[in-house]
């Protein structure tokens, strides 16, 4: 593939055949895929923006929940390499209630793909899924537990945005709002903590239980002010309104008042704090409207960046470990 | 192993009872240990389905040669889920009473949440039809204490009773509602019955498929916390004192359950409780394979809950083990974590493994871990101690306690062919089990 070779992305040690969560992967081999998001993150300024990388591979969507946006990006990282992508989207009454998982997968993979890229509403399905496949599997989000490729963009969005802490030591992030039924939030825990940052975790205590607080290199706060005091990166997370229903949380205005990131806290973060938001946001509930579009904010570089990143991740997966 | 003394063919299928008389049988030269104590080696007389002695003379019909083998009453089990009626593609009665004899349990409470529900007292009659003519474990059927498991009206407990019924429980559903548990329990008093409860509260357990702690955190699974059994336990345990119904509690889990139970036991409630293998030998982190075949209810909790739950059976507050074998079908058991149903199979494994795990471990007394398989279970049921007695029911099983061999789920006789346990290597595997005189199972032709 010539010039477009991203020679940068071979990583020291084998990574995992999967990618299911960070927990198997060195610090140095995400750099490593972050070197190759570079050469991923050109390639997609370029006028043709195609590259023969995976010519001649299928990689297989698999949605049992559905997605927009992380199911777009992934297809586009696929195309923009020349694979070929199928999709089939399980989500709602697509699936038979009493079809296994097994037997779902089964069907899928009479028709061949070299890799899946798997979304479940059930935390722990994709690992299920690679005991009765040769394909390798990513994770685009299982239930609450984990949502590598979005950590993964996050940090590298953290990366080419912040100059100077591109090692992440010393670095803080903030995570604001329902992190305790988000895997936005447990992968990010994942890998800023492995690349040496550290990370304080603030939502009302029926959104954040204490028990999350035990890892190395996390704090859990109930106040907001004292999360992004100082912080390098504030992440707000989306909140789902049938918190409310579910009798986790109390009004929307009470929720707003004591925990949106908004304008006047930010004063408190890092000069050169980021605002981030994996998206989609509620704008006005638990980031305020205006931040959003703020100069500070990176919410539309997050998305952007997924492709390169997605790119780099299907690249080493497919290529990189042969 | 068995050699009829006619020389004729050597039997692999069980008599069937009924037609054929119970053949004269001697267990020759096994190690003899039941309630009473180790009475050593001796030869086992067994004659018209009761024990007829010890080192008896005259003529036997069959020899069975269990040198080198402990032969102690067959096991009680006052908890598996048969599956039956309904829902046979999980289990059947010849599936799940070979599995229940596989394992050594000569008795075995079948659980009601069956599809019809067992709370007819039809349906009881045809299931003690059915068990008998299988000549497997002996099967005592529990029946439900509200109408459909529906958790609304009483069931017709003296008829249920009347056509073999010998327990009252909704188990797999909790009953919500305390005035309907206190009703149950005051009608049933007079009948004599006990009363078992599956104590969780379930709006508190919400839709939690495992404990909730820090392994559920991490791993972003819905939790379970332990405060909805304990919680359970002691509004039915309140309900036992109050209304002087016997109540057993079945599967307790938590350190928080078992310290309900125990502070009731204290004041001299009526109630009693169970554990099961999985409890005390699984934990919580097991979740972190993602296999849904240790989802169960209640979940599989921590390394401090099974000390908690180890030492309660040690001190004498447990009275009894409970299997809660609970076979699915393998593609239910492969779906997520989410949709996957609760319950895994155990009762081909729960001797072997707790004798492993506990007494070869050195946790707990070969003696103790029989009572709560034999006479724990018999004092819940209020049925006669198990012994090997004259006189005695033929309820026999021969157990090998130094072959050690990995669990083979391939080869279980439940239709759930899956184990949590597969591949470990246990000791303590039943070679044969006896009912009413006659083979039930014999490993070496099963």
């Amino acid at each position: 593939m010539g010039a477009a070779t991203p020679a940068a992305g071979s990583p020291p040690t084998k990574h995992p055949r999967h990618l299911l969560d960070l927990a198997g992967w060195t610090a140095e081999q995400v750099h490593a895929l972050f070197d190759t998001s570079d050469v991923m993150a050109q390639v997609m300024t370029r006028t043709i923006k195609k590259v023969p990388a995976l010519q001649g591979f299928t990689v297989g969507t698999l949605f049992f929940e559905d997605s927009t946006r992380t199911r777009l990006s992934f297809e586009r990282a696929a195309r923009a390499q020349s694979a070929d992508v199928i999709s089939f989207a399980a989500g709602g009454s697509s699936v038979s209630k009493g079809e296994s998982l097994k037997d779902t997968l089964k069907t899928i993979d009479a028709m061949k793909s070299d890799l899946y890229v798997v979304r479940h509403p059930a935390a722990g399905a994709p690992l299920q899924l690679t005991r009765w496949t040769d394909a390798a599997i990513v994770n685009a989000g299982d239930g609450r537990r984990a949502h590598p490729t979005q950590a993964l963009l996050d940090a590298y969005t953290f990366r080419t945005s912040f100059p100077g802490y591109a090692g992440f030591e010393g670095v803080e992030l903030a995570i604001v709002g329902d992190v305790a039924h988000s895997r936005v939030a447990r992968s990010n825990v994942e890998l800023w903590t492995k690349l040496g940052a550290r990370v304080r975790l603030c939502g009302p205590r029926t959104l954040l239980p204490d028990e999350l607080g035990e890892r190395p290199g996390v704090t859990l706060t109930h106040r907001v002010e004292e999360a992004v005091e100082g912080a390098h990166a504030v992440m707000a997370l989306r909140l789902q309104t049938e918190r409310m229903a579910g009798g986790l949380l109390p009004s929307l205005a009470e929720v707003r008042e004591r925990y949106q990131v908004n304008r006047a806290r930010m004063r408190l973060a890092h000069p050169d704090a980021l605002v981030m938001h994996p998206g989609p946001m509620n704008r006005d509930v638990e980031i305020e409207g205006v931040l959003a579009d703020d100069p500070r904010s990176v919410v539309e570089r997050q998305v952007a960046n997924g492709v390169p990143v997605r790119m780099a991740v299907l690249y080493t997966l497919l290529v990189g470990s042969r | 192993m068995t050699r009829p003394a006619n020389g004729s063919e050597a039997m692999s299928e069980p008599h069937h009872g009924g037609d054929r008389p119970t053949p004269r049988t001697v267990l020759r030269g096994a190690r003899l240990i039941d309630a009473r104590g180790d009475h050593g080696v001796h030869d086992l007389w067994l004659a018209g389905g009761s024990v007829e002695g010890v080192d008896l003379g005259g003529d036997a019909e069959l020899e069975i040669d269990a040198r080198g083998l402990l032969a102690t009453p067959a096991f009680l089990d006052p908890h598996v889920h048969l599956r039956t009626p309904g829902q046979e593609e999980k289990e059947d009665l010849a599936s799940g009473l070979a599995a229940a004899a596989a394992g050594g349990f000569g008795t075995v409470v079948s659980m009601a949440n069956t599809d019809p529900v067992v709370d007819d007292p039809a349906i009881v009659a045809d299931l003690v039809a059915q068990a008998a003519a299988l000549g497997r474990a002996r099967l005592r059927p529990a029946a439900a204490l509200s109408l459909g498991l529906k958790g609304e009206r009483l069931a017709d407990y003296a008829a249920l009773q009347a056509a073999g019924a010998v327990m009252i429980t909704d188990d797999g559903i909790p009953v919500v509602d305390s005035h309907l548990q206190r009703r149950a329990c005051e009608y049933v008093r007079e009948l004599g019955l006990v009363i078992q409860t599956h104590s969780e509260d379930p709006s508190l357990r919400q839709g939690g498929v495992m404990h909730e702690g820090a392994v559920s955190h991490e791993l972003g699974l819905p939790g379970n916390p332990a405060e909805a059994e304990s919680i359970m336990i002691f509004r039915d345990c309140e309900v036992a004192r109050m209304t002087g119904a016997r109540v057993h509690i079945a599967h307790v889990s938590s350190e928080r359950g078992m310290r309900v139970v125990e502070w009731f036991k204290a004041q001299g409630a009526p109630v009693t409780c169970e554990v099961t293998p999985h409890h005390l030998t699984l934990t919580d982190e097991a979740w972190r394979a993602f296999d849904p075949v240790i989802k169960v209810a209640p979940p599989l909790r921590t390394a401090d809950d099974v000390a908690y739950l180890r030492d309660a059976v040690r001190r004498g507050v447990v009275d009894c083990l409970g299997s809660d074998h609970a076979p699915h079908t393998r593609a239910e058991k492969d779906r997520d974590a989410l949709r996957a149903p609760f319950g895994l199979p155990n009762i081909e494994v729960a001797f072997p493994l707790l004798y492993t795990d506990l007494v070869l471990a050195g946790d707990l007394d070969l003696a103790r871990l029989l009572e709560l398989l034999q006479g724990g279970v018999a004092r819940v049921m209020g049925w006669p101690e198990p012994t090997l007695a004259a006189g005695a029911p033929a309820d026999v099983v021969l157990l090998d306690l130094d072959t050690e061999a990995a669990v083979d789920p391939a080869g279980f006789l439940s239709k759930a062919k899956f184990s949590p346990w597969e591949g470990r290597a246990l000791r303590g595997w039943p070679s044969m089990t006896l009912v009413a005189g006659r083979v039930a199972f014999d490993r070496a032709h099963a």
